[in-house]
């Protein structure tokens, strides 16, 4: 740590690297809220349905 | 430290999109209401042209909002909290992480800065150009029909939106000993030629239905856009605030003591 709170230091990619797994696992979970009309959660519309105000309010496509 | 950020994204996202939440359920439900109310009477009226594709058939509401619907209203209002928060935790996750390849490569020198301007470039680029070509629509508004096609052009838009950023922050970044002038104006250049190609040039869609009132799907959308404008200014004071805060904390122990230690 650089002992004063300004300015951050770059974090080299190689430690980045492993992290980038939770980015698929963080798509699917907005896909899921946002797009899932049953294709991948095999729950038919149930899931379209409970998300459904949210679908429409954060502005994605719904019905 | 990657995956300090990782946790703080996904907790101050889950935070921000609650507090989203809140204000979606208090400005935009009514509007969601309204727009069913106006549907399920279409529906009841021509139940059979009105288009509703997506529906067994036979139940009453066109989209399943009445009584035999999958999900009641009332707990669709509460799904609305699951919604933006799973939205925010989600989002929030992927926002720390693209946060910590920034840090210290592009942009303002501090944490809490940075954030800032990162959530206020987010905002920008995967809510308002989106929005001003493909504006949010309440139930009611939109043909069944075409909500794939609606949902491709949606992905593709945000798609440009994010492209039309990182050309932006690229630009800047290969600007940067030129004049400030210079370096903003061909970084705003970066960002407006894909996205104004992209406004012209993906097909419009416009699927309002004739005598659907005006004064609904206007007040529908701005309270659908302060949504989104409530988690990003949210989300973006939290990260930041958090940002801050840690790195005050680890400054500390090295010999000034913090104002604020209550020993
Ligand atoms: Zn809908």
């Amino acid at each position: 740590m650089s002992g004063h709170p300004a300015p951050s230091a770059a974090i080299p990619f190689p430690r980045l690297r492993p992290w980038l797994l939770a980015v698929p696992v963080l798509l699917l979970v907005a896909y899921l809220v946002l797009m899932d009309n049953g294709a991948v959660s095999q729950a038919g519309t149930f899931l379209h349905e409970l998300m459904h105000d949210g679908r429409h309010l954060l502005g994605v496509p719904c019905h | 430290m990657v995956r300090t950020l990782l946790v703080r994204g996904l907790l101050t996202g889950l935070l921000a999109g609650l507090v989203a939440g809140g204000f979606a359920f208090l400005f935009g439900e009514p509007h969601v209401d309204s727009a069913i109310a106006l549907e399920e009477a279409a529906a009841s009226g021509h139940r059979h042209d009105a288009g509703h594709g997506h529906d067994e058939p036979g139940t009453d509401a066109g989209h399943g909002h009445g009584e035999e619907a999958v999900v009641s209203r009332p707990v669709q209002k509460a799904g609305l909290f699951l919604a933006t928060g799973l939205y925010g935790l989600a989002v929030g996750g992927v926002f720390a992480l693209v946060f910590a390849g920034l840090r210290g490569r592009v942009g303002p020198r501090s944490d809490g800065r940075l954030a800032l301007a990162a959530a206020g470039a987010a905002f920008t680029a995967v809510v308002l150009v989106p929005f001003l070509k493909y504006p949010a629509n309440p139930p009611a508004v939109g043909d069944p029909e075409t909500i794939n096609d609606r949902t491709l052009l949606y992905v593709v838009i945000v798609l440009v939106g994010l492209a039309a950023a990182a050309i932006a922050v690229a630009t800047a970044r290969r600007a940067a000993s030129a004049d400030p002038w210079v370096r903003w104006s061909s970084a705003a250049g970066g960002f407006l030629v894909p996205v104004i190609a992209a406004w012209v040039l993906l097909p419009g869609v416009d699927e309002v239905p004739d005598g659907f009132p005006a004064t609904l799907l206007w007040e529908f959308r701005i309270a659908s856009i302060g949504t989104q404008l409530v988690f990003w200014a949210a989300f973006g004071v939290l990260f930041g605030w958090a940002c801050d805060r840690a790195a005050a904390r680890s400054a500390a122990p090295a010999g000034r003591v913090a104002p604020a230690s209550s020993s």
